[in-house]
């Protein structure tokens, strides 16, 4: 079409509507920022101060329940082979995350491109899922040998499924009509792939990778369990064979954090990585309907 | 620009086949602006797929576009569904861009022709917001701008304004209007409304309940521009009745 002068004047068309109301930004205000910062802290700090409190008035004794600030002292005593321990769980349970991350979204887009592959590997998939992974663990240690190979390998078994599963959805979750119109411009496979189911099933990827990240941990721990000389799940089973309770606690909170260290550094990339997505679900939360 | 004759089409369910379209006979001239009205499920959708190649008709039906057989997607049109289907995470204005970045065409030339179409939809200053910060009626607006980016002889649109509100209804009619008299384009126009249908086009073709067949074509003689207000007027009402009485001898309407 020409631009011509018919469409010169329309431009002095005003628009119709008025766009809708603007959410208002999440985190504003001295309350919301209270609310959603200092409460979480607050009520951390209060359950740790009942615990010391109960333990000492009540006199438990260390081996049964040992106090917050006894954990503290031990963290710290025994803080240089803890920090070993932990590196080697952490490097075990990237690893099989990260394998898993891959072969899972793999997996997925060829589940979601061949209705064959769907059907033929599906059943495969979901075997692999009800076989109990610590049963199978064992039989890791006699292939791999006591190395972090066998763990990586458990850390994959435990947290690929849900990123297959989560991303597969999210690759389905295009409307036919989308991909009528992108059929109607004479778009590629890998163009619809690319512009438009990929990123449409990225919330769902993130979702999948957020499940996958905590059973890594605990992937990485149970293979430790079976069989091991290192790593934190050999410092619990350890710490527990003697007793040394403190100790035990110790290892159990930086588990903890390992697993909410992660889970935050993946909702992060999540922010920068769609934040499209993310502003929205936190204006749904707030504000409409 | 678009001829059907003796169109079928069947849908094989689980429960048999079930006929959606019957002997449909239609021939389209270019330039002209064609509205569809029906009753709900009598194929009316089903008609603008087959013309976008984007289901296949049965066997001995002819779908040509351009005199060429349809066989597959038809490529050098535009289509507006119901629903504005944009894409979350892209701004109004890449929205309109996948268009040319789907066709692989010049990308300067035609983020202009984007810009003065948003200009044209009353949407300059919204370019850059996404689709969730837009009224259901600037989304349904960008979308008829990305169908009409690559500049294309045909303009599909399955009820376009089905899902907005009465006031918004109103106005985007009349946009529809002026961009069709200022693009030209062949229109084929699916829609639940007769006032709509007959404010808008040169022909009006209503159909039959399921399976659909061309009941009626009626030729809209009312000068252009035509307005909303002049809709009352006995010219006008003189079409629209004629349409309802139809669906009153199909039994979509009642005699009250």
């Amino acid at each position: 079409m020409a631009v011509d002068e018919r469409l010169g004047a329309a431009a002095a068309m005003p628009p119709a509507e008025s766009p809708p109301a603007r959410p208002r930004g999440r985190g504003s205000g001295a309350a919301e920022l209270f609310q959603r910062r200092v409460m979480p802290l607050l009520v951390i700090v209060l359950f740790l101060g009942v615990w010391e409190v109960l333990c000492r008035v009540l006199d438990v004794k260390t081996y049964l329940l040992p106090t917050p600030s006894r954990i503290w002292e031990e963290l710290v005593r025994q803080g240089p082979s803890l920090v070993e321990h932990t590196w080697i769980t952490t490097y075990e349970m990237l690893l099989g995350f990260g394998l898993a991350a891959v072969v899972g979204i793999g997996l997925a887009v060829l589940i979601v491109s061949s209705p064959l592959f769907d059907r033929s590997v599906m059943p495969v998939l979901i075997f692999s899922q009800t076989v109990p992974k610590i049963a199978i663990a064992p039989l890791f240690i006699v292939w791999f040998g006591f190395g972090p190979t066998a763990k990586v390998l458990v850390a994959f078994l435990i947290c690929f499924f849900p990123i297959v599963i989560d991303t597969a959805i999210g690759l389905r979750s295009v409307s036919p009509d989308m991909l009528n119109l992108a059929r109607s411009m004479g778009a590629s496979w890998w163009d619809i792939f690319l512009k438009i189911r990929l990123p449409t099933a990225l919330p769902y990827i993130f979702g999948g990778l957020k499940v996958a990240i905590t059973l890594a941990v605990v992937g990485a721990v149970v293979g430790e369990f079976v069989g091991s000389t290192k790593g934190l799940g050999y410092v619990l089973l350890k710490a527990n064979g003697e007793l040394q309770t403190p100790l035990l606690f110790a290892a159990i909170a930086i588990l903890t954090a390992i697993g909410i260290l992660f889970y935050y550094l993946l909702e992060a990339a999540e922010r920068l990585a769609i934040p499209w997505h993310v502003s929205r679900r936190g204006q749904e939360g707030n504000w409409t309907m | 620009m678009i001829s059907l004759r003796d169109v079928d089409k069947t849908y094989q369910t689980r429960d048999g086949s079930v006929p959606a379209l019957r002997g449909v006979s239609l021939e389209i001239g270019d330039g002209e602006f064609v509205s569809i009205v029906g009753p709900s499920g009598c194929g009316k959708s089903t008609l603008l797929m087959l013309v976008a190649g984007l289901t296949p008709a049965d066997r001995g039906s002819v779908v040509e576009v351009r005199g060429r057989p349809v066989v597959g997607p038809v490529t050098d049109l535009g289509i507006v569904f119901q629903d504005a289907i944009l894409l979350d995470w892209r701004t109004v204005l890449d929205n309109i861009m996948l268009q040319a970045e789907v066709r692989r065409l010049d990308r300067t030339a035609h983020r202009a022709r984007a810009l003065e179409l948003l200009r044209m939809v009353g949407l300059i200053g919204f370019e850059q917001k996404r689709p969730f910060e837009l009224s259901g009626g600037m989304r349904q607006r960008t979308s008829i701008c990305r169908a009409l980016v690559h500049d294309p002889p045909l303009l599909l649109m399955d009820e376009p304004f089905g899902a907005l509100d009465a006031l918004t209804r109103e106005q985007m009619t009349i946009d529809i209007q002026r961009i069709w008299l200022t693009t030209r384009k062949t229109v084929l126009f699916i829609t639940h409304s007769i006032m709509e249908a007959v404010l808008l086009s040169d022909r009006v073709v209503v159909m039959s309940p399921r399976p659909g067949r061309v009941e009626e074509i009626l030729t809209i003689d009312l000068p252009r521009p035509r307005k909303l207000d002049e809709s009352g007027a006995q010219e006008y009402t003189r079409y629209t009745s004629r349409i309802r009485e139809i669906f009153r001898a199909q039994g979509i309407l009642s005699r009250e």
